[in-house]
């Protein structure tokens, strides 16, 4: 079912858009550059690209270094100021991206306004320092970040407000024809009237394989918990251990999904004819086998 | 095409027709191409008169009908269509008995076919096909909806060589596409497609059918296997490394008292 009609660069656009966006964790650039040979377009290449290289790093939260030894910032919509601007609340600095290239090109101090409240960011950065902890054992490759995304101007007691935990690793290994990625962002909504906080994580794994073909991985689990609103430094303890708990089950589950595949007998006797005519009749009589 | 072939390689597989119309309308000049070289899932249509389903593949079609193996007939019907002859027509018909017996061993159900036809050189090729589509097992159980399919394509070229021994050269492609979905929860999903070639001479005493059904299961034991080890296996792999396990990680006591 071919279409005879040529596309129209809108058309183009769309489908170039959707290649980019499908492309495997750290994979968009050998994408883009398959598909700048196939659309033969420069014009309709470049405004897919622009369009749709920033929504891929937000959503595969993109690890990049800035500049001078600055540390590393991720690239993520919880941590967006702007078009092209990125906070790293731990360093309390913005990295200037280039999407399309995937690196930043420099950084600058966070105003302010930018930051959260000295209330808020004593729990922000206790929570930062239990995550860094947890997530240095667990993911070695592994970038984490907390961030503020509600209330970061409240002052004290008496209002609510909302954190959310980062964290993001990708292993690539092109030699090996394979590439695997960890998402997880956690929500922590801090409810000062119930003093409870209401915890929501999202998880995501993938895996490219490519050998011989083609296979992918792609899981997705959300689970909830609560504990009780503390001290910046309890909560913070108490948060990591669940995101810690909740982690390592959902792993152990995702190993318990192996044995799925058609099971292996003893070889088929494919040289005994008598067998199969017997086989046959039997097979006839009680009707099995479509 | 080599970059339409790199992104279908790069593609999401449970989206691979999309991909695969994508490029078809970027490339109407490939269309040849890309249709014969990416793998798509099988299809089936029902033979009636036997009662059975058979797969649809190039080896059965001629013009837009295709060939059931077991009534030998096209559909939709074909004035002046293409027949394997007489001799070859026989082994089909053998080949096709004996390996559903083989599938439904392997798959405890699921649809089998077999096609033959003669090459240029004094030989013939065989095509053995499978198609096993997702066990759902959600009847009652609204906790867990699994669907696990294996589509297999063999297609052996088979060769005279010298005095009582053949060649044969396998060529297989399986696709699988594995799914749950945790109602409440989440969704995992693996799928994809591998393919893998092997070349074996033999001795022909035992017959052409027992020689190709032996390749054949070898090579789906092989590609099971390595589905198995170093898919399922580089998954935990890769996830470990991205994340080891909780036993290799010494912990602190839990201070938190609550």
């Amino acid at each position: 079912m071919a279409e005879e009609v040529e596309l129209n660069p809108k058309q183009k656009k769309e489908i170039a858009k959707w290649f980019l966006l499908n492309s495997p964790a750290g994979e968009i650039q050998y994408v883009a550059k398959d598909l700048r040979l196939v659309l033969n377009d420069n014009e309709v290449y470049d405004e897919a690209v622009s369009e749709s290289f920033p929504i891929y790093n937000k959503s595969h939260m993109i690890c990049l270094q800035m500049p001078a030894g600055a540390g590393d910032v991720l690239v993520t919509s919880f941590g967006e100021l702007g078009e092209n601007e990125y906070l790293d609340p731990r360093t309390a600095q913005v990295a200037i991206v280039d999407h399309v290239k995937q690196v930043c090109t420099e950084v600058r101090p966070a105003t302010d306004e930018e930051l959260s409240s000295a209330y808020v960011e004593e729990f922000r950065s206790a929570l930062d320092v239990e995550i860094l902890k947890y997530a240095g054992e667990a993911y070695p490759k592994g970038v984490c970040s907390v961030y503020c995304t509600k209330g970061k101007e409240v002052e004290g007691p008496g209002f609510n407000f909302e954190l959310v935990v980062v964290i993001s690793a990708c292993r690539l290994s092109p030699q090996n024809f394979c590439n695997g990625s960890w998402r997880s962002v956690w929500t922590i909504e801090f409810q000062d009237e119930a003093q409870v906080l209401e915890v929501k994580g999202k998880l995501q794994v993938g895996a490219h394989y490519f050998e011989e073909g083609n296979v992918q991985l792609d899981a997705k689990h959300e689970c909830g918990d609560s504990t009780l609103f503390q001290s910046p430094d309890d909560s913070a303890i108490s948060i990591s251990n669940i995101l810690r708990h909740h982690e390592t089950e959902y792993l152990a589950s995702l190993e318990d999904l192996r044995r799925k595949l058609p099971v292996t007998r003893t070889l088929f006797p494919w040289h005994n004819t008598s067998q199969f005519s017997l086989t046959r009749e039997i097979t006839k009589e009680l009707g099995i086998g479509k | 095409m080599e970059a339409a072939m790199g992104l279908m390689r790069r593609m999401p597989p449970k989206h691979s027709e999309t991909a695969l119309s994508a490029l078809l309308s970027l490339l109407p000049d490939h269309s040849s191409d890309l249709l014969s070289q990416v793998d798509q899932p099988l299809q089936v249509l029902f033979d009636e008169e036997s009662g059975k389903e058979f797969i649809l593949c190039e080896y059965n079609r001629d013009a837009d009908s295709y060939r059931s193996p077991w009534s030998n007939k096209y559909h939709p019907p074909l004035e002046d269509a293409l027949y394997p002859p007489a001799e070859l027509r026989k082994l089909e018909i053998e080949a096709n008995e004996v390996f559903a017996i083989y599938r439904d061993q392997y798959y405890e159900g699921g649809i089998s076919s077999v096609y033959m036809w003669e090459d240029d050189n004094e030989g013939f090729v065989a095509c053995f096909l499978i198609k096993k589509d997702g066990s759902k097992t959600a009847q009652g159980r609204r906790r867990h909806l699994e669907e696990g399919a294996w589509d297999a394509i063999h297609v052996i070229e088979v060769a005279p060589e010298e005095e009582g021994i053949a060649r044969y050269c396998l060529t297989s492609t399986v696709m699988l596409s594995l799914t749950t979905d945790h109602e409440s929860s989440g969704t995992f999903s693996l799928s994809g497609s591998i393919r893998r070639q092997m070349n074996m001479d033999l001795s022909v005493s035992e017959g052409h059918l027992c020689n190709m059904g032996k390749m054949i299961e070898e090579m789906e034991g092989k590609l099971r296997n390595s589905l198995d080890q170093v898919y399922f296996g580089k998954t935990k792999e890769m996830v470990c490394t991205l994340r080891p396990p909780s036993e290799v990680i010494m912990r602190l006591p839990d201070s938190t008292g609550l």
